[in-house]
């Protein structure tokens, strides 16, 4: 009996704030041509990512198919058997355009996986530091405060340097660094709508607490969340090749593109630029791509801009 | 005003012994500093007798109450690699971190003010548009592949700075410059260049975004019904009103200047603390990563109660004893 009032309220009550529509919101979000930009290039990045295996001329974990004789070869020259490499190839004869394809793979998922934990840590801390209150809310937002008062790189490194290296530990520092962030999104949101009249009609109809906050109060905190995770998985492959690059992330087999710029790095004094300047710009393009989506979805998803 | 300044001071001692207790549990607790310190070819009565030397057969409490102790007279231990107190080498390297972030802000205000203000004057014209578009890549950009490109294109292509290094130092207030000679400023240009570019960026938009606020209110439509000049409007009226929020961004973004240095000092070779940490974690220098570590939290608290303390002082509005 209970639960059935609950379902029906539940159903009269998520109806109460007016329903999203989404073709308009979609056309809008395409009507600025850098978002247009942004949404063909991160379709481009992730395409690139996905089919890696398919496209890439090379594979550059396989050491069966490199050829030491092939390294530090320009742009544009081919290897002995006449493969083309496009972009050149790497001190052990990789293929730098592979080396890209696969990297990006190492870069978006590590970019992704610790956004998105961080964004399911940080919004659930913000939400019952919203809902609950009290002293929660007060001890959670002073840890809030003080995490944020540090800066992120440096809440990494303290992070790796007590786990040590590695790609794990990279992800695990960045969701640490990364998670107060939403929080403080999550409970600034939750704050305003927690005042809403359809919170209050959930609340008077007896509907459980962690209904309340999953069914009604988390959908309409959603907007601005989705927003700061788009930006941070930009933030989080920024950081992840800035540490890759210091040497304390990836490992050399599964090199990602902060790895890989790495690489050239001991090469660059010597004139061999592309070794170190390809996997920048496929770096540059998917973190610029993500910020010119993240850019716009913020304007589309604000009610103030709604009109 | 007292209260909440004993309270603040508090709160940022509690803050302080919370971070000795996590760095302190980190490090011997989730890393084990037995198979960090101790050479694995000893035999296990020479381990013993090491483990006895650094107390780390004694209990835990112990150990950290010792730390604790060694902490008040800023005694992290001697550092393994280079055989001195950790907090010595870590002291040493401080006046090259600092020069560096001192310097990256200069170039970042210097460039960054101007442009924003110009930007948030004229936001039509195209010349402003293009600043606008140049800061999002100054956000976007990785720092350490702009500073391969630096080291690239200026000191390999065209040959004109050095990418390694500090160059020439001068003795100043007993520490070694590199601002104070010619040779050392040129290797300072490029790493604080590289350092700059993102608070360029951050201080340009602050500046654009203030300005488009202040152009908007009554005194500066009145400062232009009176017929001043306008260099007088931009800068008495818009620029007054704009120094509070940068003056404290600058205050707030100097701690992440130098947390930030990491990076630049890695790719440039700078030896500073950033260089420093980077390396002892590599060879796993314990003390010196504990004493760095513990020297940033002690930074960053104190930073931000000053900032705290500031607020309260010029803004009456800003009450810090209301909640928490």
């Amino acid at each position: 009996m209970d639960t059935k009032l609950a379902d029906a309220a539940d159903i009269a009550v998520t109806e109460a704030p007016p329903p999203r529509r989404v073709w308009p919101a979609i056309r809008r979000f395409f009507s600025a041509p850098a978002a247009l930009l942004g949404a063909v290039g991160l379709l481009l990045v992730i395409g690139a990512a996905i089919f890696a295996p398919l496209i890439s001329p090379q594979d550059p974990y396989d050491l069966m198919q490199l050829d030491i004789m092939d390294s530090r070869l320009a742009p544009g020259s081919e290897s002995f058997s006449g493969v083309p490499y496009h972009l050149g190839t790497d001190g052990q004869g990789r293929d730098i355009l592979s080396g890209i394809l696969y990297g990006l793979r190492t870069s978006l998922i590590v970019g992704i996986a610790s956004a998105f934990v961080a964004a399911l840590i940080g919004t659930t801390a913000g939400l019952m530091a919203a809902y609950m209150g009290g002293r929660t809310e007060t001890f959670m937002m002073r840890l809030v405060d003080l995490q944020l008062s540090f800066p992120t790189i440096l809440m990494a490194l303290m992070v790796l340097a007590i786990l040590g290296n590695g790609v794990t530990n990279v992800v695990l520092a960045i969701i640490v660094a990364e998670w107060a962030t939403y929080a403080r999104t999550a409970r600034g949101t939750a704050l305003v709508e927690r005042e809403k009249e359809y919170i209050e009609a959930a609340r008077c109809l007896r509907i459980p607490g962690h209904r309340v906050l999953l069914r009604h109060l988390l959908p309409n905190c959603l907007a601005p969340i989705i927003v700061i995770a788009t930006m941070q998985v930009a933030r989080a492959i920024g950081l992840e090749a800035t540490l890759s690059f210091l040497g304390l992330g990836a490992s050399v087999t599964q090199p990602s593109l902060g790895m890989l710029i790495a690489n050239g790095y001991q090469y660059l004094l010597s004139g061999l630029y592309w070794i170190s300047f390809y996997p920048g710009i496929a770096l540059l393009i998917t973190i610029v791509s993500i910020n010119l989506v993240g850019d716009r979805l913020r304007d589309v998803l604000n009610p103030r801009n709604a009109r | 005003m007292i209260t909440t300044l004993i309270r603040r001071a508090i709160q940022a001692g509690f803050v302080i012994f919370a971070m000795t207790l996590i760095v302190f549990l980190g490090v011997n607790v989730i890393g084990n500093p037995v198979d960090i310190l101790i050479n694995p070819d000893l035999n296990q009565a020479e381990r013993l007798r090491v483990m006895q030397n650094l107390g780390l057969d004694q209990p835990l409490w112990r150990q950290y109450l010792s730390f604790l102790h060694g902490l008040t007279q800023g005694n992290f231990g001697d550092s393994f690699v280079y055989s001195k107190p950790a907090l010595d080498v870590i002291v040493e390297r401080l006046p090259a971190t600092l020069e560096l972030a001192l310097c990256a802000m200069l170039i970042a205000l210097v460039v960054g003010l101007p442009l924003g203000l110009y930007a948030g004057l004229y936001p039509e014209r195209l010349s402003s548009r293009l600043i606008m578009t140049g800061s999002i890549l100054g956000f976007s950009l990785p720092t350490f592949w702009v500073g391969l490109m630096f080291i690239l294109l200026f000191a390999v292509q065209l040959g004109w700075l050095p990418s390694n290094g500090r160059g020439e130092t001068a003795e100043f207030l007993g520490a070694r410059w590199s601002f104070l000679t010619s040779d050392g400023l040129a290797h300072l240009f490029l790493p604080a260049l590289n350092l700059a570019l993102f608070k360029t960026s951050l201080i340009l938009r602050l500046t654009r975004a203030g300005v488009q606020e202040v152009v908007m209110q009554d005194f500066v439509k009145f400062a232009r019904a009176k017929g001043l000049r306008e260099n007088r409007i931009v800068l008495v009226h818009i620029l007054k009103n704009l120094m509070i929020p940068v003056v404290t961004i600058i205050g707030l973004e100097f701690g992440s200047l130098i947390a930030f240095s990491v990076v630049t000092e890695s790719i440039f070779g700078w030896p500073g603390m950033g260089k420093l940490i980077i390396d002892s974690i590599n060879l796993l220098d314990r003390p010196v990563i504990v004493a760095y570590l513990m020297m940033m939290v002690v930074l960053f608290v104190s930073l931000n109660f000053i900032i705290d303390i500031c607020y309260t002082l010029l803004d009456p509005r800003v009450r810090l004893d209301g909640k928490g």
